[in-house]
């Protein structure tokens, strides 16, 4: 169930909200309250723009629990804009191939399915090719 | 200070074992271990161990181990480090007897997977990445190992099947390991037409994972019981480092920052360079992490350690021989297990008991495990002491 523990990832789930170093101004996802580029406080909330791409990726046939309905499944490691690098699926990929270095962008799905009748569904970000590059 | 002497050794076959328990597993290891050493009676028990709260529902073991071996009343506890538990626990065993507080410490590695099914395997050993931010969205240890691999195929131009003399040679030198869950050499055109796992990785680049135990009985040397009857085998150098948890988290993926500064501080301790040992036990849990921890360990510059698995180099009588009894990929993969399994080894080589595997002239031993992506790596120097 891990009601709390989903709630307080909110933010972070749904909107990629991460923090900014006000001493060196590196931006951090996730939140981590500690720099790990200058060792100072970082605890200024900072929004990403959801842009990025592709830095590696793999298909996922054997797929952990709660995540059956959904393989085979691409994930992958986005570099986000801002210089972050984050671990999410990718989607919406239609009959396009995932590479390295395929411009991204992020959207909201549903993460995992429930693994018992009273279990939750978890959603958060997945990122598909961006958009621009679709049309 | 007086040296600490590995005393006792011994392991279970390496496999689904439906009919044993997690604790006759360890019971069966702890026996071995104790004859082995020739009726020495350990003080402490340190259990490397990651998942048998998840997937036993047991947590406690240092007390439901000694009390099942008979060993009542002896300080024992859990060390938990992911892949590296067992490695870690060795760690711990030799710092309590080289700190003179404890005269004989028992190392267990144990991990029972075979209880579970697959998906909730895979689950249960995600839980050793973020599980907030990487097993959340998905991620398994194989994916994450995959795509470690697509990328540095890609950025160092590795040829298709450039990492496949790792599993070939672990698979080679498993069928002299007679508690190997492989015991069959492979051929390269049967890995070639081998399934994918994860892009780019087959199931000849995932080792298996089984359940096992395997133990240790460390001493000082001034301790040893008279007519103690094999070489004596000392811990020369032991560090444990640890990197960010999460992979994505690194400067650089491609790079096992932890593993380059354990074997640095422990070969430091032991007075030697990387170079001078006669094999290296690593972590073969993926293929890339072959190649990964031969770079981290300075056998080759970053983005070469593939060519390592070109030609030989590797192999029994090669210039490094590693994953001498088949390694994670032949000999099994048991969880938080497998760092015992691999010290285990390491002194089989360096006693002159590695039978058909047997490394010539063994004396020096590098052995390392890693925890994740080595997000924890522990790495020891164990070698031959007059």
């Amino acid at each position: 169930m891990d009601i709390p523990r989903h709630w307080r990832l909110k933010k972070q789930r749904y909107a990629l909200v991460g923090e900014v170093c006000e001493h060196c101004d590196a931006k951090l996802f996730p939140p981590r309250d500690i720099c790990p580029e200058c060792g100072e406080e970082a605890k200024t909330l900072f929004q990403f723009s959801g842009k990025g791409e592709v830095y590696s990726y793999t298909a996922v046939y054997e797929a952990p629990e709660g995540y059956a309905e959904q393989a085979p499944y691409t994930l992958a490691m986005v570099k986000l804009d801002e210089g972050p690098l984050i671990t999410a699926q990718l989607t919406d990929l239609g009959a396009q191939k995932p590479a390295i270095g395929m411009p991204v962008e992020m959207v909201t799905r549903l993460l995992r399915s429930a693994t018992d009748e009273r279990g939750m569904l978890i959603y958060g970000y997945k990122f598909r090719p961006a958009v621009a590059q679709v049309a | 200070m007086s040296k600490v002497i590995i005393a006792g050794i011994g392991q279970t076959p390496v496999n689904e074992q439906w009919d044993v328990s997690l604790r006759e597993l360890g019971l069966q290891a702890i026996e071995a271990a104790m004859q082995d050493a020739g009726g020495l009676r350990p003080t402490a028990l340190y259990v490397g161990n990651m998942l048998a709260g998840t997937l036993s529902r047991q947590a406690h073991l240092g007390a439901l181990l000694a009390d099942f071996a008979g060993l009542i009343g002896i300080e024992a506890a859990t060390i938990e480090a992911a892949g590296a538990s067992a490695a870690m626990a060795l760690r711990v065993g030799m710092l309590a007897v080289a700190s003179g507080q404890v005269d004989a410490a028992l190392v267990l590695g144990v991990e029972k997977l075979s209880d579970q099914v697959p998906a909730q395997v895979e689950s249960a050993l995600a839980m050793g990445s973020d599980t907030d931010y990487e097993a959340e969205q998905g991620l398994t240890l194989t994916a994450q190992a995959a795509m470690i691999a697509q990328r540095y195929m890609h950025e160092y131009k590795v040829p298709e099947y450039g990492l496949a003399g790792f599993p070939l040679t672990a698979h080679a030198n498993g069928a002299h390991n007679p508690n190997a869950m492989f015991r069959k050499a492979v051929k390269p055109e049967t890995y070639a037409k081998a399934g994918m796992v994860s892009a780019p990785l087959n199931m000849f680049d995932v080792a298996p994972n089984a359940d096992g135990a395997a133990a240790l009985l460390l001493t000082r040397a001034d301790l040893l019981p008279s007519g103690f009857p094999h070489p004596l085998v000392e811990i020369a150098g032991s560090s444990a480092v640890t990197d960010t948890l999460a992979l994505h988290d690194r400067p650089d993926p491609l790079t096992f920052n932890a593993a380059r500064l354990s074997v640095e501080r422990a070969c430091a301790q032991a007075g030697i360079l990387p170079k001078d040992v006669d094999l290296f036990e690593l972590f073969d849990a993926f293929s890339i992490y072959s190649a990964l921890s031969l770079e981290a360990a300075g056998f080759s510059p970053k983005g070469e350690g593939w060519k390592w698995a070109q030609d030989g180099a590797i192999s029994l009588t090669g210039e490094l021989p590693i994953s001498t009894l088949g390694g994670l990929k032949a000999r099994g993969f048991p969880g938080g297990a497998t760092g015992a399994y691999q010290a285990v080894e390491a002194v089989l080589q360096l006693r002159g008991q590695a039978g058909g595997a047997q490394v010539k002239n063994a004396k020096t031993a590098l052995v390392q495990s890693l925890g994740g992506p080595a997000s924890t790596a522990v790495t020891h120097v164990l070698r031959i002491t007059g």
